[in-house]
């Protein structure tokens, strides 16, 4: 059967109400695997760490798996210690963001993930060498790539499919530059946009989002019309990104789809419903620009 | 803090997209040259760009008789189910006797390293290794020799990242463009485009680009969005997606960067002194006036910090990119 992960919260929410996030996700029944752990800057990290052992405490009670995910850029010492710290995590999975975090594994399974650069089968292959027991797959793929990789993986293959997509990570906070701030003085004004800030053209055309030092897409990705095919394409899994609407019914929706229980434009509708003002898009699954959005035809 | 090792001279890589830029980076004192096939297997695949396999074993024999050496960029991300023309491109550069070639692919480098043993490799800016467990993880498992970092780091950090992997050798990007973003990590551009980078070679390319000229002046495109608009008596730069100017929070400006060129003459010894083995100069993409001008400036400027004397007073404003200049990420405060 095909499974359902929630990847993990990539903006910057205060440590209850990401808490309570996590609870309310305990308790739905359609999301399969959940992850958690601080993504994108490591400056966030000392407010997410004091939740994260209630939280998987209570994710494991609720009987999902748990996956701690790690931080996309990995520079400083103490950024490096911290991924150390999470590679010699007992008991819990780990996805690996940076290609240090693979290594740091020592041949003990994980989870690669999608900001790693996956793009072919021997790089698959080296991966899944090193112990990736799943690979969550590049946003840019298009679906005869994704295809040809999930037939000659061993392990699962993940393709996301639903949220703003994290399309490139700096060192540069450009939520800090956008009010004229540094990183180091950054008064963590990325809390201000829970599901990103906008960023317009001069023309006020919606075209991307930034969370920090991650941009994103401006679009929510979403692939509800392509599940189908994607699943008998050989894909294990989708990823949906959390956002602040009710993921729950978000995750109930794909769930519906994958079984065959809803039409995908029925679930469209229903998704634009649980996303006030939210556009969709789909362009990389056909091989087209990500912004895009082609009417379901795989 | 830092490397305690004496510096040594770095090394000047320079870039070559023509065989006639290669012989002006050659005859202006470059120690390497940088050069890639006229395909998709390197990330400067511009119309017009780059050398054929003859033309390569030409460029190689007239560099190694100046005593150069020349490295071979094939640091796209191959297509999956079709790696042949990334396997050929290494094969050919082994084959032509270049000095190095310079990876990105884990899946590429790992065959390079099983089918061409004797291939010397370097890890590309496109790999974004960018501290020392993912550095160790590329020389330890694939004998990677040198590692070129992504700008995203500061001279402290390169100082400390050079102390924990000698005898590995660093190189960074001194002069030319500047990705804000981390190397081979940004797929801005295949989502605006449909190409990217890591896929195609290519950033915002050329034929997605659009001017408008209007009374109130130009608007430059990529791909049906405005990256930007000129007063009339303003020059009109290349959209490249990320130094466009963007609204957020209901104010316009240079979101992610402004136009501007790296340019770090002014900061060298601190660059050498950090253990750096090599310095990269950025565009293979521009002529040799430019690749002329910069590898000259750049040596007397290397020559200069070895010999302990004051680094020259060399003004490369003309060939910068909107004539401003910065020194990135190597500064803190650029963060």
């Amino acid at each position: 059967m095909t499974s359902l992960t929630l990847g993990p919260v990539l903006f910057n929410w205060k440590p209850e109400a990401l808490r309570d996030f996590y609870f309310r996700m305990a308790d739905c029944p359609d999301l399969d695997t959940i992850h958690l752990g601080e993504v994108v800057c490591s400056k966030r990290t000392p407010f997410v760490e004091p939740i994260i052992p209630e939280v998987i405490e209570r994710l494991t009670q609720a009987g999902k798996e748990v996956v701690l995910s790690s931080l996309a850029l990995i520079m400083s010492d103490r950024e490096l210690a911290q991924a150390r710290d999470l590679a010699a995590a007992d008991g819990v999975l780990v996805e690996a963001n940076d290609i240090s975090v693979a290594a740091l594994m020592q041949g003990r399974p994980f989870v690669a993930g999608p900001l790693l650069n996956i793009y072919n089968e021997g790089t698959l292959a080296s991966l899944e060498a090193m112990g990736a027991i799943r690979t969550c797959l590049p946003a840019e793929l298009a679906a005869d790539a994704v295809a040809s990789l999930a037939a000659k993986a061993k392990g699962e293959i993940e393709v996301q499919a639903f949220g703003r997509l994290p399309l490139a990570i700096s060192a540069r906070c450009y939520a800090a530059r956008a009010r004229n701030l540094t990183k180091d003085g950054c008064q963590y004004v990325c809390a201000d946009d829970r599901d990103g800030m906008a960023v317009e053209t001069l023309d006020e055309v919606p075209f991307l989002a930034v969370n920090g030092t991650q941009t994103m897409s401006y679009h929510h990705m979403s692939l509800l019309g392509e599940l189908a095919d994607l699943a008998s394409r050989g894909v294990d899994r989708f990823r949906l990104w959390p956002h602040h609407v009710a993921m729950d019914a978000v995750a109930g929706l794909f769930r519906a789809v994958l079984d065959g229980k809803l039409d995908a434009d029925e679930a469209t509708d229903r998704l634009a419903d649980l996303c006030p003002g939210a556009e969709f898009a789909n362009g990389y699954i056909y091989g087209q620009p990500g912004h895009q959005y082609v009417e379901a035809d795989l | 803090m830092g490397s305690t090792l004496p510096p040594t001279r770095p090394e000047l890589v320079c870039p070559a997209g023509t065989p006639a830029a290669l012989k002006s980076a050659v005859d202006a004192g470059a120690d390497c040259v940088y050069v890639g096939f006229r395909d998709e297997t390197n990330a400067r695949n511009f119309p017009g760009l780059n050398f054929n396999r003859k033309e390569l074993g030409e460029g190689i024999a007239y560099a190694h008789d100046k005593g150069a050496k020349v490295l071979v960029a094939i640091n796209t991300f191959p297509r999956a189910g079709t790696p042949e023309l990334w396997h050929q491109a290494v094969a050919d550069a082994a084959r032509l006797k270049a000095d190095a070639v310079i990876l990105a692919d884990i899946g590429l480098i790992e065959h390079a390293a099983r089918v061409h043993p004797e291939l010397r490799l370097h890890l590309s800016v496109q790999a974004a290794a960018s501290n020392p467990a993912a550095i160790a993880f590329y020389a330890e498992r694939f004998g990677v020799k040198r590692v070129v970092l992504p700008r995203v780091l500061t001279v402290q950090e390169i100082a400390t990242i050079n102390a924990r992997i000698a005898p590995v050798e660093t190189e960074v990007f001194v002069f030319g463009g500047l990705c804000v973003m981390a190397e081979g990590r940004c797929a801005l551009s295949s989502y605006v485009t449909g190409q990217s980078p890591n896929m195609n070679g290519v950033c915002s390319p050329a034929g997605e680009v659009r001017y408008t000229e209007t009374h109130a002046g130009v608007t430059s495109e990529l791909s049906g969005f405005t990256i930007n608009k000129f007063a009339p008596n303003e020059p009109a730069g290349y959209p490249t997606l990320c130094k466009g100017r963007f609204i957020a929070r209901d104010k316009a400006s240079y979101l992610f960067e402004e136009p501007t060129s790296l340019n770090t003459l002014n900061i060298l010894p601190d660059l050498i002194k950090a253990g750096v083995t090599a310095f990269k100069i950025e565009g293979r993409q521009r002529g040799r006036a430019y690749v002329a001008a910069v590898v000259q400036a750049f040596r007397a400027g290397v020559d200069a910090v070895m010999a302990g004397r004051p680094l020259p007073d060399i003004d490369l404003d003309r060939i910068t990119e909107g004539g401003k200049q910065t020194t990135g990420a190597y500064e803190k405060a650029w963060r």
